[in-house]
């Protein structure tokens, strides 16, 4: 169990920057979400922090201690693939005992440490099989395993869940998440689903363009986003985002209620909306419209509960309310979060 | 713990990599240097070791020689004859192998037997099938009254395939064709198969027929791997002297010699080894510009 | 159809193995059937009364150490450029295979020159040397598309689990690449017992001569030709050939996709 730190981790491919610029700091035994789209840099950022990949400027640390060139296998960091890796050439046991073989510990101590972490999972049954044979779910137990056996510092996630299908994707991400509670590793967390990072980091870094964006807890990022790229990134639907003046306003759906027949609460703004299309999704309703009087013609939306959906009718128009304090504000050039009303 | 050799990815590359270049370039870049040395010296058999240069005066008594003449003529029709007829037939026999079908396996060891075949034995069986007294091909000619006096093909019982000018040419050609032809089929094919089934399925919905399927879209998607497939094969052809020397010997005279056969006669039959260094050097631009636009054409494939 | 023209002289290569003179010689036979009781007077006389054997075990020999030499150069060469070189090595392909094709017929002069220097020249040792110059490139090509086909994330799994980059190479990449070494084996063999051009130069006492030297010039005492022994030769020796690449066909195809993947890729 170790931290992690980075400096100034910069990674050129030609005259493309990969990577441009980032620090961080993990605590130990803390889980990051690094998420970002795909491009952003967060795989590159992964390999070199795994020793895949060298920097091309930078400083890795584990545990305070510089690792920046050194090879894998000297950085006691344990990695699960997005394909799991599962050596197809040997059983289930072998791939679980080959970091420890490939390190030279004796062939009784390695058993001893496969059994533990065998039973740990839960694949006592899959023990002789070769991957070829086993299924998603099972093939990320082995590889979770695998990693686990040897008591690395650092663990790495490389979107682990996303070759699961949709029904096991949730179950998975509770396991995945209790597993860390109890092993205490740290871990970084590699993924392109903001689901999966609001649910399972302690915090988020959020990255675009070889940059993070920001760093902070889920909530920190969802409702104090840095800019507008994170303010749209996370949340989904996304951020309803208005121009106005030289700013960008920015709130999301769940807070834009339809007008009732009570009184407006104190410190609301309305919007006039022209709806044009009424989703049902089962627990809630979205409302697409379009902002009256609006010269951009902006696209807005609504999440609302069924119980307030009531009246309204595609092609109709009707106020909507929000109140001020949920308004987020962003300049029009930078995209970034300003302060003040307006 | 710090990073060793075998951590060490470009050096570690290199080391593993260094025996097969080492081995490969004293083996033939040195030789080739070494033919070049010959070609202007006066080595022979007898005396192997080069003692004086001598200048161009090998290549020039070469040239004169009306060997040379027909067996660079011969080199270079028998080549894109060869050549022509391989592409065609290679195209369709691949149009055939996309498809599954029962006995494939099978079907494939027949196929490429003839590639298969050590060229020796190859020409050898070609020379009996073809002999001028007992080929079946002239029996079954003959049956169907096709060759005999008072025929098409007579008056006499028999054809001379590898004793004539153009049928032995003719002879050799069909030889060179039977047995790279399935080479070819091997690279037409993997170039047939990269094609993406969506094409042809969006073809055969949009009405299009055989033929025109075949030459709108498979011949053009084909184009630059075909172009590889013949460099290949060229260069196969071109270099190649086992066929005609175990089936005319270049005969009759010198009417079907070769350039790589008539280097092997002169320069170890014939004992004078630097006049044969200087006739397979006259190889050497040939081969160089075939590589050089095999390769040209292979990198910019898809660049369109 | 084409296999009806490809197979054709190799049945009729088959058929003649089992002829009798009386029957074979007879130009009024039709030469598809067996006009007189098939034979194997022939066969026998290949295996006891030439120098068959005696090439068929020069053969041998020189096709295992060759393989052997190919193996130990090729293996490590081709993963070295699929792997650990950079981008170049992974484009190598053409380029090697063009090695490949490099006619023995422009080298052969000066490599009898250099192989009588070596006082190699007569013995299978001369073989011995020179024809991995054509199976190297051609198994490195193999291999190449090969390697570059096993998913990286093995061996980078291998290197977080704790192996060096060799240690990858040896526990994880070779024993996945066993296939492709397999076929690599099969086609060195075959190259070195196919060709024709060294064999016939650089050895010309019988008893070092390869089937493929020595058959045509065994078999062809003066101007009488031993048609049926000639090809019951032919025939035992490619007949598993044939098979063997017949059934690796698909493979070869496979090396060659890789090429056209990488030009797709590469542009």
């Amino acid at each position: 169990m170790a931290t992690l730190e980075l400096r100034g981790i910069k990674k050129r491919f030609g005259e493309f920057y990969a990577v441009d610029g980032v620090d961080l700091m993990i605590a130990e035994g803390e889980f990051l979400a690094i998420l970002g789209p795909s491009g952003c840099g967060k795989t590159t950022l992964m390999r070199m922090i795994a020793g895949l990949e060298p920097p091309t400027v930078g400083e890795v640390l584990i545990g305070g201690v510089p690792v920046t060139h050194l090879p894998p296998r000297a950085r006691n960091v344990s990695m699960v693939f997005q394909s799991y890796a599962l050596y197809p050439h040997m059983s289930v046991a072998e791939n679980i005992a080959f970091p420890l073989k490939a390190r030279g510990m004796p062939k009784a101590e390695r058993e001893t440490k496969v059994q533990w972490v065998v039973g740990l999972m839960g694949i006592e049954a899959l023990v002789k099989r070769k991957p070829g044979r086993l299924s998603g779910g099972e093939k990320q137990k082995v590889a979770l395993a695998r990693s686990l056996v040897r008591d690395p510092s650092l663990f790495i996630f490389d979107e682990p869940l996303s070759s699961l299908d949709a029904q096991v994707r949730a179950m998975a991400r509770g396991e995945l998440r209790q597993l860390h509670d109890r092993t205490g590793v740290t871990t970084v967390y590699v993924t392109h689903d903001q689901l999966e990072a609001l649910g399972m980091g302690d915090r988020i870094a959020i990255m675009n363009r070889g940059r993070v964006c920001q760093l902070g807890t889920p909530r920190e990022l969802y409702d104090d986003p840095a800019d507008t790229f994170v303010a749209s990134f996370l949340g989904s639907p996304p951020m309803n985002m208005i121009e106005y003046d030289e700013h960008i306003l920015g709130f999301r759906p769940e807070y834009l209620l339809p007008c009732g027949t009570a009184d407006v609460p104190e410190g609301s703004i309305i919007f006039k909306v022209r709806i044009s299309q009424i989703e049902f999704l089962g627990s809630e309703w979205l409302i697409y419209g379009v902002l009256e009087d609006d010269k951009n013609e902006t696209k807005l939306l609504a999440k609302v509960q069924p119980a307030v959906a009531g009246e309204l009718r595609a092609g109709k128009q009707h106020d909507f309310m929000i109140d001020r304090s949920r308004l987020r504000y962003f300049g029009k050039q930078s995209g970034l979060r300003m302060p003040g009303p307006v | 713990m710090h990073a060793g050799v075998a951590d060490r990815d470009g050096l570690l590359g290199m080391l593993m990599l260094a025996p097969a270049v080492i081995y490969i370039f004293i083996l033939v870049a040195v030789p080739f240097f070494l033919a070049i040395a010959l070609s202007v010296s006066d080595a022979t058999v007898g005396d192997p070791h080069i003692h004086h240069f001598v200048g161009l005066r090998n290549f020039i008594r070469v040239m004169h020689e009306s060997a040379f003449g027909l067996g660079l003529r011969n080199s270079i029709i028998i080549t894109f004859a060869s050549l022509l007829l391989i592409l065609i037939l290679a195209t369709a026999e691949s149009e055939l192998l996309v498809h599954n079908f029962r006995g494939k396996k099978l079907v494939q060891i027949f196929l490429i037997l003839p590639w298969a075949m050590p060229v020796s034995l190859a020409a050898i069986d070609w020379l009996w099938f073809l002999d001028s007294e007992f080929s079946p091909v002239d029996w079954l000619l003959r049956s169907v009254h096709l060759l005999g006096p008072g025929t098409l093909l007579g008056p006499a019982n028999h054809l001379y395939y590898f004793g004539r000018e153009w049928l032995g040419l003719a002879s050799i050609i069909t030889i060179y064709v039977w047995r790279l032809l399935p080479f070819a089929t091997l690279i037409v094919l993997a170039g047939r198969t990269s094609i993406p089934r969506d094409i042809f399925e969006q073809a055969e919905i949009d009405g299009s027929g055989f033929f025109r399927t075949l030459f709108r879209i498979t011949l053009p998607a084909l184009m630059p791997i075909l172009v590889v497939a013949s460099m290949f094969t060229a260069l196969l052809v071109f270099g190649d002297m086992t066929v005609v020397a175990l089936s005319t010997r270049g005969g009759p005279g010198y009417t079907t010699q070769v350039l790589p056969y008539w280097a092997y006669l002169k320069g170890i039959d014939g004992g004078a080894l630097s006049e044969g260094a200087a006739i397979a050097l006259f190889l050497f631009p040939v081969l160089l510009a075939g590589s050089i636009l095999a390769l040209r054409f292979a990198y910019r494939a898809e660049s369109r | 159809m084409f296999v009806l023209f490809a197979a054709f002289p190799a049945l009729w290569m088959v058929i003649t193995v089992f002829k009798s003179d009386a029957d074979l010689y007879n130009p009024y036979h039709n030469p598809f059937i067996f006009n007189l009781p098939p034979t194997l007077k022939n066969v026998e006389f290949l295996f006891t009364s030439t120098n068959f054997t005696v090439f068929l075990w020069n053969s041998l020999f020189i096709g295992i150490i060759v393989v052997a030499i190919t193996l130990l150069l090729s293996v490590p060469a081709a993963y070295s450029l699929s792997r650990l070189v950079g981008r170049w090595g992974q484009h190598s392909s053409i380029a090697i295979f063009l090695v490949y094709l490099i006619p023995p017929t422009l080298l052969f002069i000066p490599l009898y020159e250099i192989v009588s220097l070596l006082k190699l020249a007569n013995t299978v040792w001369s073989l011995i040397l020179v024809y991995p110059t054509i199976t190297i490139p051609f198994c490195t090509w193999l291999l190449l598309g090969f390697f570059k086909s096993v998913p990286r994330e093995f061996e980078e799994s291998a290197l977080i689990d704790g192996c060096s980059r060799f240690g990858a190479f040896l526990r994880i990449a070779l024993p996945l690449a066993l296939p492709g070494i397999a076929t690599c084996i099969v086609f060195a063999f075959a190259l070195s017992l196919s060709d024709y051009i060294y064999a016939a130069v650089f050895v010309s006492s019988t008893a070092s001569r390869t089937v493929s030297a020595g058959i045509p010039t065994e078999l062809i005492r003066g101007d009488i030709y031993y048609w049926q022994s000639l090809m019951a030769a032919a025939a035992i020796v490619t007949i598993p050939l044939a098979v063997a690449y017949g059934l690796l066909f698909d493979r070869l195809v496979k090396g060659f996709q890789g090429d056209i993947a990488d030009d797709k890729a590469a542009a």
